[in-house]
């Protein structure tokens, strides 16, 4: 048979394609793993409990007391935002957090950095983090409430701390797990230490650095809703405790919707910048 | 235990040699290298062949001056300028492929010589790919570029074709050939591949249990005559490997 016969049988084929689909679709192996996404439709999800909460709220299955409607919620935020209060809090909200971030990714890195790099580094300060880690930020509360007042020193400090220990063990280990045959080809073209430090080990150790980071930014966030509670006059916190008081759940849903976005905006900040600085990844794509 | 540190002479200048004298090394108790003595004549290209396990990379890399740590004895003489290739391009993902290839390269002129041996290799234009985005074949002769940048008087070479596939190795073949017919260093390319080494090296040695069973030159023009004096060679070397070709 040639390969002509073959078209005019794959003519043939189309001709009675109704007869022959069942045997095809036998024919092809069936498809394993999930097809991609379309961009946009991991919204769907979200969106679809919105409706759902949305609806809920419209034919009175979901009392205003128990959770307010996303579209109640909406017109509060938009007044809130409008009266001035709820920037401020937002602000106040967003200084604490970075700050607090600021500082605790300074000095994990620092640490990282003397404990990765020199023997008395390791010897002094891995097993101190690793006990640090151990124990929960929130039981440090009451002795960082004596030390530093209620006030906002305790609360930057204790979010610095909770945001130390990911930053830390993260990069720690990437400088750790350097690649043995990239120092052997460091020795072999004479490196020196300096240089081996900036050419080789700190860009080895950076997605090291960049997952700390990831994680150290939710643990930011879930470090600062839990402070807020805590004798606060002004933070997102501070209004959903007020709100709490008066039963206003509209606005307790739009501090929440405010976590969210601070929460979401801020992993995706991190990752576009994980993306640019570490662009050569990808390169197997291109 | 004897000292980590083994003597070890870097000689510099147009008449550095390479020199062995009594060189062994120890793992855990047994000899990998059993005092080796070796001397290359300039621009002489070595090719060391052994079974796996039979010492030829730990004598490369005695050469190399990696092997701190290893228990030992015996002196090494080598060039202060000297290079390694090797088995896996090693190149850094996070640099760009000039700037793997002038890696550890401290010149004004860095950027030019990285630039020309990048040309040697054929990947001229390739400068600011990351090498991620190459095939083997071309991380190799990245890898290649970097240890010819260098200028070096010794060029030790561990399996650099090993993981290449046939028809790129014969093209690396060609290329390292080439190459170093211009640069003119000596080289220790450890194969083991015994035509590798027959159409390549001015010199064959065969190693086994960490002592050079056999130190052959091959003495035959290039390209290597297409007659019986291969077949004998080849003959030779395998059966000082303790292999019979019956196919």
């Amino acid at each position: 048979m040639t390969l002509f016969d073959h078209a005019l049988d794959a003519q043939a084929l189309i001709g009675s394609r109704a007869r022959e689909a069942p045997a095809r679709a036998a024919a092809r192996p069936p498809r394993l793993a999930p097809g991609k996404l379309p961009p946009g439709a991991i919204l769907f999800g979200p969106l679809a409990l919105v409706a759902i909460w949305e609806l809920a709220s419209a034919v009175g299955w979901l009392s205003p007391r128990f959770l307010a409607a996303p579209s109640t919620a909406i017109v509060t935020g938009y007044e809130l935002l409008v009266g001035g209060t709820l920037a401020d809090h937002f602000l106040a909200s967003a200084f604490r957090a970075y700050l607090g971030l600021g500082i605790g990714v300074a000095l994990g890195l620092a640490l990282a950095l003397a404990a990765g790099l020199s023997r008395i580094g390791e010897a002094s300060i891995d097993g101190l983090v690793q006990i640090k880690r151990a124990i929960p930020t929130l039981a440090l509360i009451p002795l960082a409430i004596l030390w530093l007042g209620i006030g906002e020193a305790m609360k930057i400090a204790l979010i610095a701390t909770s945001v130390l220990v990911p930053v830390y063990i993260n990069t720690h280990a990437a400088l750790r797990g350097i690649d043995i045959r990239h120092v052997e080809l460091a020795r072999s073209v004479g490196l020196s230490r300096a240089d081996f430090l900036r050419e080789v080990a700190l860009p080895g150790a950076l997605p090291g650095f960049f997952t700390g980071l990831r994680l150290a930014v939710t643990t930011c966030w879930t470090a600062l809703v839990v402070l807020e509670q805590i004798n606060t006059s002004e933070g997102i916190g501070y209004l959903m405790n007020r709100a709490r008081d008066y039963g206003q759940t509209d606005i307790i849903v739009v501090g929440l919707a405010i976590y969210a976005i601070l929460g979401l905006a801020s992993d995706f900040a991190v990752r576009s910048w994980e993306r640019r600085t570490l662009s050569y990844r990808k390169a197997l794509a291109s | 235990m004897t000292a980590a540190i083994h003597p070890f002479r870097q000689s510099t200048g147009a008449d550095a040699a390479v020199r062995l004298r009594g060189v062994s090394r120890r793992f855990s108790g047994r000899t990998v290298l059993g005092e080796v003595s070796l001397d290359f004549a300039p621009g002489e290209f070595v090719a060391l062949i052994g079974k796996s396990g039979s010492g030829k990379s730990t004598l490369l890399r005695a050469l190399a001056g990696l092997d701190d740590g290893v228990e030992g004895e015996g002196t090494i003489e080598v060039p202060a300028d000297r290079s390694v290739l090797f088995q896996d391009s090693r190149l850094l993902p996070w640099k760009t492929v000039l700037q793997n290839a002038v890696f550890g390269l401290r010149l004004p002129d860095a950027d030019r010589r990285g630039r020309a041996a990048l040309a040697d290799v054929g990947l001229s234009g390739r400068e600011d790919a990351w090498p991620n985005a190459l095939s083997g074949g071309e991380q190799q002769r990245v890898a290649l570029a970097r240890s010819l940048v260098r200028q070096p008087r010794l060029l030790l070479a561990d399996e650099p074709f090993g993981a290449l596939d046939a028809l790129t190795r014969i093209r690396m073949h060609e290329l390292v050939f080439r190459l170093i017919g211009q640069h003119g260093p000596m080289v220790l390319l450890v194969t083991h591949d015994v035509d590798e080494a027959i159409k390549l090296a001015d010199r064959v040695l065969v190693m086994e249990d960490g002592r050079i069973v056999l130190d052959r030159q091959v003495g035959l023009p290039h390209p290597r005559p297409r007659d019986g004096r291969v077949d004998a060679l080849r003959a030779d070397l395998l059966a000082a490997l303790g292999v019979v070709d019956a196919v």
